[in-house]
């Protein structure tokens, strides 16, 4: 059953993956990046990352993605005109990309530890966001403390940025 | 039948490769910004992954790795703010997000 759900939202994970890609227009670009993060989402609940597929859902499928429909409606933006494609940067990305998967599928191939399969939970029943919560608020806290005074920063610039006139 | 790490660590690795070639090949910038939280996205779903996969001895997950995920999609969060802002900012200056027109640093 597991292995069937994590068909499922692989495969449609990937393909909307390639949306965000292939598609021309910047909207339809962000729609398919929602699925993305959404059947990524699913993904974390087949590895019993609970916490982490509602924040995923919550964060990116929710926040990150207003942020960019906003921008795009802002600045008005329709479909790209054609334009004759970079062949250097097309040959250079097909490269990267096909270099990077083989070097990928070597490596997985290389170790039996790669082909095991998901092991039982010793507590099945013990809820994980108690679990992060513990964690992260007691070996974490200092890097927790500094993501507090990072977001400020970032809301602080971002307002700087977004004012009328830069000087 | 359960699926393997390998699975995990397959998927992930095609969906970080669909971000470096959206961000080779496309050429509008907010778009490449797209791909660019693709690929955090995927580096997310490895570091899950193995947190699920590597057991602790009393037999709970790795927290570890998921907490790490937490951190990175809170700056990823700051990060996709900051960057809209200043493509905003770009829009304003230079009415384009096309990145063959923004070569103002080039040479």
């Amino acid at each position: 059953m597991t292995l069937f759900l994590f068909w499922v939202f692989a495969v449609l994970m990937v393909l909307f993956g390639l949306g965000v890609v292939f598609f021309r227009n910047p909207v339809n670009c962000g729609m398919c990046l929602v699925m993305s993060f959404i059947f990524l989402a699913g993904l974390f609940v087949t590895l019993d990352a609970f916490f982490i597929a509602v924040v995923q859902v919550l964060v990116y499928a929710g926040a990150v993605m207003v942020l960019f429909l906003f921008i795009i409606m802002l600045l008005n933006l329709n479909s790209e005109g054609r334009r004759p494609l970079n062949l250097a940067a097309v040959g250079g990305g097909v490269l990267v990309v096909l270099g990077f998967l083989g070097l990928l599928a070597k490596v997985l191939g290389s170790s039996t530890f790669f082909a095991q399969p998901k092991p039982a939970l010793g507590h099945p029943e013990l809820s994980d966001v108690k679990a992060i919560g513990l964690t992260l608020f007691s070996t974490y806290n200092l890097p927790f403390q500094v993501v507090g005074v990072l977001l400020l920063v970032a809301t602080l610039g971002v307002v700087l940025l977004s004012r009328k006139e830069l000087k | 039948m359960m699926p393997t790490l390998a699975h995990y660590l397959a998927v992930s690795g095609l969906l970080f490769s669909i971000g470096i070639a959206g961000v080779l090949l496309r050429r509008n910038i907010i778009v490449i910004f797209m791909c660019l939280e693709l690929m955090l996205n995927a580096s997310n779903l490895s570091l899950v992954a193995f947190s699920r996969f590597g057991l602790l001895n009393d037999g709970l997950p790795n927290y570890n790795g998921q907490v790490f995920v937490f951190f990175i999609v809170t700056v990823a969060a700051a990060e996709v703010a900051v960057g809209l802002a200043i493509i905003v900012a770009l829009f304003r200056a230079r009415q384009t997000t096309h990145v063959e027109d923004l070569d103002g640093m080039k040479y």
